[in-house]
């Protein structure tokens, strides 16, 4: 068993030819954490007594005869997802010893599949920014390069996955907080559509733009794993009854005769030459493949992050808003009333990006500035999504760069938060629309840096992102 | 100068529900703190809402009762402010697209008639309850996610006497209709007052002022009648009234300034994105307009023509959904000429056990069968009326069947002449006294002698048939 090298297809095959048990698998991942971990930091808790007893669990369960491709997997998650008797800190200080009284939903689909609660993993401060670098406890390294960001906010599940301390991970998705990180790290993320996986039990951030979604080391990973997340929930009213289709079915596809759109908004000065090169590359294979290559126009994509960071920052400053100390949380040590105890909790519990988030979105909202900042920008969110539907008209999917760089070091971006904002360009059209999307490596940069292509597919087209992610996948071998 | 009253009320009404607005917690009354609580009313980290469909029903159907038109798209909205009460600290309401819009209350005045009408009803729900100890205060939060209805009326209340009349008439119409117990003492209906004044003549309104969150009907008037005093006097003595938010103490009795304002909050209204917005269909509104009840005043006319009662007997039963259920019911398994009789029995002997017992009719054992039956036993002389009058509390109280009971005890009224006019022979033949009374013109010897002959057959003689059978006696 080469731990480092499995996914969770082949762990899966292990597992059903008594290659080896999930109690040995599950031991192999927490050696390797224990191991590896020290340098990258990817994971924030792991428990490892837990994990062996749902590994013995489930090869109890195999030995009665049950059998699915999670059964017995270990699993890393992201510590913004709810799992019962559990932290759940979301790498902030107002969650400081918290212990999560309920499962998420897709924690209990896991688990009620088998798979086994790996670790909990790094990521900013609330899922609010794109270098992991706003946790408050700790600093995730970039595998391939210790001195880099791994991406965020999602960057300990991408750094576990690459750094093979996971088989898989989940992580969430607000403006590309699963394919920024896959992308620097090299590896497989895909944000789900809005409203095909649950977001119960997952801690808000922006509720109209967050998803959960898988960070894979394949593309066959994502499609078993969203295969388990997806579909409508009783506890989640955004849930789409959309039937859920057999991801792992429209792998085979292939890319004849499919169109692939190409957004010219996409394609401009700013993104590193580096990278455009793979991107380029990349599109050339799929038209040898026989994809049909088409110029695509998305004429609001320059307003996509202005409105991004207007709306999610709305949403979050109510949705961060019961962290007040009264309940759970931070509670600070000696108030003088109950708005003393709020400003105090608050000022010590959360940390500097959260709160300029909380501050922006606070005034957005504010009576004489609404319709000026969150009424227009709803506007032109509705624009964007029409530029979205307008496209898929003319072609199947979208081909882009995920970034426009590769992972940059660390500390570099800390300074100009405007910076790191401009750096989700490309991710958060993605959320706004509503739409799917897949990152899947394409390349390494001179500095032995992962390069992500991003797929982007209509609303509930998850088959076919995953059928184009898995066709290019194969050109690559 | 003489001033005129403009008076608003937003009336925030409990539903009845059997789970909270956005979770299945229960919403049982009296249990102890903080033990029907879940994640979601909890606010808890990652925890949703679930909008209830039951509370969405129960607020269409008051829409519906009061004549509003049914917003067919409506939606949900976050009202952010930081409070203990609120566990997320954003309460859901509904801001822009509440579900029913218009309508109208009708109330009588001593001018007559006036129709006072309803800007909109929303949606929302209930915030915790506070409860405070000197040197701390704790948090229920049972209470909160309770499902509340807002009733918010245009200002068209001219005293605070026409208030109590709207709010009267709103509470009958929710309680008739099933929608809430309208209980006050559990907080079930309470209100906001905006008071304002201005000078007679003057057609722009007055400095408004709001008094909040009052839970009994003596307390709104009360503190109305303060209100419109405290106004008129400052601006008597040539005062400027401020735009702000009062509270009423009881204990006081004065409204007391909370905030002005300058300081009012900054609620950051704006779409809830965790809820969809609620879609209804022309069909399931057509349903739900389709189960409506008559309304008090509709029915009263209708009783009246169907069972010939008079308009009092008729306005009393129809003041109580349940009484008049029971009356209908009743009367209509009896003959149809027996209304009045039925009527008379619910109103004098129904309702004195009713008020004696302190029970609703619904948590009696008598049922609409048992009365018809011994209503029908009545008046066809089977038994006589005191038996009938006798036999009532029991009925009442352990259930069962008149009919029963009659043939059990052997109470059926002794109509059989040959056995009476014995009777009546041992009466004349033991007082030759009243007799002779009666001969000499004293007629009403005659009573005493059906008095003895009633004693002789143990009450079960048929009054009427005695007294044609001694007066044929006493002739000879």
């Amino acid at each position: 068993m080469n731990i480092e090298n499995l996914t969770i297809c082949t762990a899966a095959e292990g597992l059903r030819k008594r290659a080896f048990s999930s109690v040995e698998l599950t031991q192999g991942i927490l050696d390797a954490i224990q191991q590896k971990d020290g340098p990258i930091n990817a994971y924030l808790t792991v428990d490892a007594e837990g994990a062996l007893k749902q590994a013995a669990a489930a090869d109890a369960a195999r030995s009665a005869g049950l059998d699915n491709d999670l059964l017995g997997i270990p699993i890393a998650i992201k510590d913004i997802i709810n799992v019962e008797g559990q932290p759940c800190t979301c790498a902030s200080k107002m969650l400081e010893g918290y212990v999560s009284p309920y499962d998420a939903t897709v924690a209990a689909r896991l688990r009620s599949a088998g798979a086994v609660f790996a670790g909990r993993t790094n990521m900013d401060e609330f899922a609010m920014g794109s270098s992991t670098e706003n946790s408050a406890f700790k600093q995730t390294c970039n595998p391939h390069d210790l001195s880099r960001v791994p991406g965020g906010s999602s960057g300990g599940s991408a750094a576990a996955v690459a750094a093979g301390t996971a088989l898989a991970a989940l992580g969430t998705d607000t403006g590309g907080s699963i394919r920024q990180p896959a992308s620097f790290c090299g590896c497989v993320g895909l944000k789900p559509s809005y409203g095909r996986v649950s977001r119960y039990g997952v801690t808000a951030y922006a509720s109209s733009l967050d998803q959960v979604g898988p960070m894979t080391k394949t593309v066959e990973d994502a499609a078993i794993l969203l295969q388990a997340l997806a579909g409508v929930d009783a506890h989640d009213g955004t849930t789409s009854p959309v039937e859920v289709p057999d991801y792992r079915a429209a792998l085979a596809g292939g890319l004849k005769g499919l169109r692939i759109g190409l957004p010219k908004e996409y394609f401009i000065e700013g993104t590193d030459p580096e990278v455009m090169v793979h991107i380029r590359k990349a599109i050339d294979d799929c038209a040898k493949a026989g994809a049909e290559i088409v110029d695509i126009s998305l004429p609001h994509t320059e307003y996509a992050t202005a409105v991004y960071y207007i709306i999610a920052t709305a949403e979050a400053s109510a949705n961060l808003a019961r962290f007040d100390g009264v309940r759970y949380g931070h509670r600070t040590a000696a108030p003088e009333s109950v708005f003393d105890l709020y400003a105090k909790s608050r000022a010590e519990g959360f940390g500097t990006e959260v709160k300029r988030r909380i501050i922006l979105g606070t005034y957005v909202l504010s009576s004489g500035y609404y319709d000026a900042y969150y009424g227009r920008a709803q506007k032109a969110r509705t624009l964007i999504r029409q530029d979205f539907t307008n496209a898929f008209k003319q072609c199947d999917v979208l081909l882009t760069p995920v970034a426009p760089t590769a992972a940059y070091k660390r500390g570099e971006a800390t300074d100009d938060p405007l910076k790191m904002y401009l750096g989700d360009i490309f991710t958060v059209p993605a959320n706004l629309g509503g739409l799917c999307a897949l990152s899947v490596p394409c390349g390494m940069t001179h500095d032995r840096l992962p390069v992500g292509l991003q797929i982007l597919g209509p609303a509930f087209g998850e088959t076919m992102l995953l059928r184009v992610g898995a066709a290019y996948e194969r050109l690559r071998v | 100068m003489k001033y005129l009253t403009t008076i608003g009320l937003e009336t925030h009404v409990q539903l009845k529900t059997a789970t909270k607005m956005f979770c299945s917690c229960s919403l049982k009354f009296g249990e102890e703190p903080n033990t029907n609580i879940c994640p979601v009313c909890l606010g808890y980290p990652g925890a949703l809402p679930l909008a209830n469909r039951e509370a969405i029903k129960l607020t269409v159907l008051s829409g519906l009762m009061l004549g509003c038109t049914i917003n067919k798209h409506s939606t949900f909205d976050r009202k952010n402010y930081f409070y203990p009460d609120m566990a997320k600290d954003y309460q859901i309401t509904q801001n822009t697209h509440p579900l029913c819009l218009g309508g109208g209350v009708t109330i009588q005045t001593p001018n007559g008639p006036k129709l006072i009408r309803i800007n909109h009803i929303h949606l929302e729900e209930d915030a915790a309850k506070i409860n405070h100890y000197g040197q701390f205060s704790g948090v229920d939060y049972n209470r909160g996610g309770t499902p509340l209805m807002e009733i918010v009326s245009e200002p068209d209340l001219s005293s605070q006497d026409e208030a109590m009349a709207y709010l009267q008439a709103l509470k009958q119409i929710l309680v008739y209709t099933g929608v809430s117990d309208c209980n006050l003492e559990e907080g079930n209906m309470r209100s906001d007052v905006n008071v304002s004044i201005r000078p007679e003549g003057q057609t722009t309104l007055g400095t408004k002022v709001e008094i909040k969150n009052m839970n009994t009907f003596k307390g709104i008037y009360a503190a109305a009648t303060y209100e419109i005093a405290r106004q008129t006097y400052a601006l008597t003595h040539g005062k400027v009234l401020v735009q702000e938010t009062r509270r009423w103490d009881p204990d006081a009795n004065e409204t007391q300034s909370m905030r002005s304002k300058e300081n009012a909050h900054d609620y950051r209204y704006f779409p809830e994105p965790d809820l969809v917005p609620i879609a209804l269909s022309d069909e399931q509104i057509a349903e739900w307009r389709s189960s409506l009840p008559e309304l008090p005043s509709a029915r009263r006319i209708r009783m009246m023509e169907e069972y010939g009662i008079p308009e009092y007997d008729a306005g009393v039963l129809a003041d109580a959904r349940e009484n008049a259920d029971f009356f209908e019911a009743t009367a209509r398994l009896c003959d149809k000429q027996l209304g009045k009789i039925v009527s008379n029995w619910f109103m004098v002997e129904v309702m004195r056990l009713l008020s004696e017992t302190g029970k609703a009719i619904g948590a009696c054992a008598l049922t609409p069968a048992a009365l018809a039956e011994l209503v029908t036993l009545a008046d066809q002389r089977v038994i006589n009326g005191p038996t009938a009058k006798e036999l009532l509390p029991e009925l009442f109280e352990k259930g069962g069947m008149p009919k029963t009971l009659v043939e059990a005890r052997g109470l059926g009224q002794v109509s059989d002449t040959t056995a009476l006019e014995a009777f009546v022979q041992q009466a004349i033949a033991s007082n030759p006294k009243s007799v002779e009374d009666y001969k000499a013109g004293k007629k009403a010897a005659a009573g005493y002698f059906v008095g003895q002959v009633m004693k002789l057959s143990k009450g079960k003689a048929d009054p009427k048939l005695v007294g044609e059978l001694v007066a044929r006696a006493l002739e000879q």
